[in-house]
């Protein structure tokens, strides 16, 4: 069953995103077996054979104003609680991340660039636990999506636009990168690897692929 | 022969036209909901063979989701809504003898019709027909085969089309209403076509503005939606500018239909009359600086996020104020459960789903996640399956004998309703689930990703849905088109409802009128207290 709902959560702002998930989930869920169970009461208790005569009522206006300040003020809550969130995805992004990555989607592969040590993968993105990582995300060709359900983070990668999006993991482990947005015949297998490793593991993966490339000389250009 | 092409093919009397339209929605209906069992049978299992259509590629696979969505939203539910319902009722409802320009109106059906041709050709153009998504993200769209040029040049026209029609329902509207109908003497289904009529007429425009620069991009070389010297993101901004406002023109003709539904079978007054024309009125407003919530996972400034989040929650204001207000129509009813009303009640209840998941998506944090997830295909088709297509058949149900002068079998109708509501849920339900999963739309095959592995099972009890509820639409085709022919006559006024279309013949004769109706009041005395009978007509002084 777990297996049907969220995905587990790893990065450090997922448990928010999360949290927004279940306050909205409570707050609509309440309203849907209100509003369900009164439209079920009504079609029962005042059904023709029942009620044969309905009362002639035009409408309430202190009822319209409950009904429209209520939602109203719930919504001005919800929208705090995600903005809160949305901000410091969004607008905080770190001064002094620990890892530099850049991202270049095309039809239909993810190249993966870390600047600092010169290193290109193709669909393997490594990095370390608990560190900032800032990814820089663009296209060669026409618009994807860099998704990774578990941060439960999104990007579009769009071409001509280099956008930065950053996360920091909290537990190693295999996971996917998924592209999100449709790009074309191959989209449904733009698949990516995530390998979240322990900063000593992730820098002998770095080093141990920086002396790969250097041997490989330098005709290793994407 | 030639009073048959008067009267049948060239007509200029709206509620022919207006049965053009619908008749036309209903084959694409069924092209479409054939696609869309397709989609299904590839999602439960993968690669197998299909009947007629063998093993589904991935390249027909993209061209299915994408002539699904385009179908069902520009040739079905648009059609109906803006084309049937608004030219059949309009006039009726406010007692004219047809539209304000009969010969435009004749026009706007032509061009839709060589819209359907053009896009049913577009399946024969080298490299198949569309396959990008009914949304046509550019640059994807820039470069695809030739059948992306037909798809544009089809909706262009459809974009003509649609505009002309707008035109007419405002003016007749504005100009034609019996006397005594004055503004707040109308039902809600003209109030909703009026508000729809000054959506299609800002919106579409732009859209037709924008297939256009899409269409130069594809065929003259310019750059509008390339990187470089155009940006792909503008092609989102002005697609959403229209196809955020044309959520709520598949829905907002609906919300009358059913306001309108619901007082007649619950004998009783619609509940907030004032209030729901303005609400309705604050939807269409509200639509039109929403749209980039369609794109928050664009990477557009993190600040523009945060005002079209706060522009999206508040338009489930006014959508509140008009459940409640159904709510209250229900409440003190005198209940009769018609099939035009089952399906008017359903068109809330599933409303009131579709409306309730949009919360999740406004939410732009939690929208990153959910984004271009099967979340999204289950809002969708809350609103517009749920939504319009319920509304759609309460339409139908409720105006069928004015339509052709015959009853519909109810029994058949009620059957079509259960069975439908059921394995609608069924079907739909269960994309909220695989959606909050993760499992992005538009994947020919899901398998590919390991965390999606185990939906196999909700793909399976989705796909077999899908399948029941298109078996259970056949009650309706025989209900339909049988009773066209052996259907009981129908009398003047078979609901007792006091708008003004069912004070004449079933079916409605030419020109409508007689004698130009006076109106009296409004269309929603039901039960007045000390009243003989519980209904009273609008033009009974």
């Amino acid at each position: 069953m777990l297996n049907w709902w969220l995905p587990e959560g790893i990065s450090t702002y997922s448990g928010k995103v999360d949290g927004i998930f279940y306050i909205i989930l409570a707050i609509t869920g309440l309203m849907f077996f209100l509003v369900e169970g009164a439209i079920l009461f009504f079609c029962l208790r005042y059904r023709h054979t029942q009620h044969a005569k309905a009362t002639f009522v035009e409408g309430n206006t202190k009822l319209e104003v409950i009904w429209t300040l209520i939602p109203a003020a719930i919504l001005i809550f919800l929208m705090f609680k995600s903005q809160g969130v949305w901000s410091e995805m969004k607008s905080h992004m770190p001064a002094n991340p620990d890892l530099h990555i850049e991202v270049t989607a095309q039809q239909f592969a993810w190249n993966i660039h870390y600047p600092d040590s010169e290193v290109t993968t193709l669909n393997q993105l490594h990095i370390p636990v608990g560190k900032k990582v800032l990814v820089q995300v663009t296209s060669k060709d026409v618009i994807h999506s860099f998704f990774i359900p578990q941060f439960r983070l999104k990007q579009d990668a769009v071409p001509g636009s280099k956008i930065n999006v950053w996360f920091e993991a909290t537990q190693v482990g295999h996971y996917e990168l998924v592209c999100a947005e449709f790009c074309g015949l191959a989209h449904y297998r733009m698949r990516g690897y995530l390998k979240i490793e322990t900063p000593e593991e992730f820098q002998a993966w770095l080093d141990q692929s920086k002396k790969e490339a250097e041997k490989k000389g330098d005709e290793d250009e994407w | 022969m030639k009073s048959f092409m008067h009267k049948y093919v060239f007509s200029t009397d709206h509620k022919m036209i207006g049965l053009q339209f619908l008749f036309t929605a209903f084959l694409f209906m069924l092209f479409g909901g054939l696609l869309a069992m397709a989609i299904r049978w590839q999602l439960a299992w993968p690669g197998t063979k299909l009947p007629v259509l063998g093993v589904i590629m991935p390249e027909t696979y993209n061209v299915i989701f994408t002539m699904h969505g385009t179908f069902m939203i520009f040739f079905v539910v648009i059609a109906i809504m803006v084309g049937a319902f608004a030219n059949f009722t309009v006039p009726l409802l406010i007692g004219a003898h047809d539209m304000a320009f009969p010969k435009i109106n004749m026009a706007s059906y032509w061009l839709f019709f060589i819209s359907c041709v053009i896009m049913l050709a577009s399946f024969f153009a080298p490299g198949g027909a569309a396959a990008t998504g009914w949304t046509a993200y550019a640059p994807v769209s820039v470069k695809a085969p030739m059948g992306q040029s037909l798809w544009l040049i089809s909706l262009i026209v459809l974009g003509v089309s649609s505009i002309l029609g707008s035109l007419n329902y405002l003016t007749t509207i504005v100009n034609l209403r019996a006397p005594g109908m004055h503004f707040f003497r109308m039902p809600m289904t003209v109030w909703a076509i009026f508000i729809t009529a000054i959506l299609v007429l800002l919106a579409t425009p732009v859209l037709t503005a924008a297939l256009a620069m899409l269409l130069l991009d594809r065929v003259l070389d310019t750059t509008f939606f390339l990187a470089g010297t155009g940006q792909p993101v503008l092609w989102q901004h002005v697609f959403w500018f229209y196809s955020h406002p044309a959520v709520y023109i598949m829905i907002l003709p609906a919300m009358g239909i059913a306001s309108d539904v619901l007082s007649v079978f619950s004998r009783k007054p619609l509940f907030g009359y004032h209030a729901m024309v303005y609400a309705l009125s604050a939807i269409a407003g509200l639509g039109f600086i929403v749209w980039a919530h369609h794109m928050f996972a664009t990477g557009l400034n993190p600040t523009l996020g945060t005002t079209f989040m706060v522009a999206t929650m508040f338009i489930a204001v006014p959508t509140g104020v008009k459940i409640f207000n159904w709510l209250g129509t229900l409440w003190g009813g005198s209940i009769h459960f018609s099939s035009a009303m089952l399906n008017a009640i359903a068109f809330v209840s599933m409303f009131v789903i579709g409306g309730l998941s949009g919360v999740f998506l406004a939410a732009a944090s939690l929208d990153i996640y959910l984004h271009d997830t099967y979340f999204v295909v289950a809002h969708i088709h809350y609103v517009l399956f749920g939504g319009s297509l319920f509304g759609i058949f309460a339409g139908i149900y409720y105006w069928y004998p004015k339509m052709f002068g015959r009853m519909m079998n109810e029994k058949l109708g009620k059957i079509h309703f259960w069975l439908t509501f059921v394995f609608y849920n069924l079907t739909f339900f269960p994309m909220h689930i695989i959606g909050i999963h993760g499992m992005p739309r538009r994947f020919y095959d899901y398998k590919q990703y390991e965390f999606l592995r185990g939906l196999e099972p909700l793909q399976l009890l989705i796909s077999i849905s899908a399948f029941a509820l298109f078996i259970c639409q056949l009650p309706f085709v025989y209900n339909f088109f049988v009773n066209l022919f052996v259907g009981k006559k129908a009398p003047n006024n078979p609901w007792q409802a006091n708008t003004l279309e069912w004070t004449i013949p079933s079916p409605a004769p030419h020109l409508n009128y007689a004698k130009v109706p006076i109106v009296y009041r409004w269309p929603y005395e039901y039960s007045l207290p000390h009243a003989k009978e519980d209904w009273l007509a609008q033009d009974q002084p």
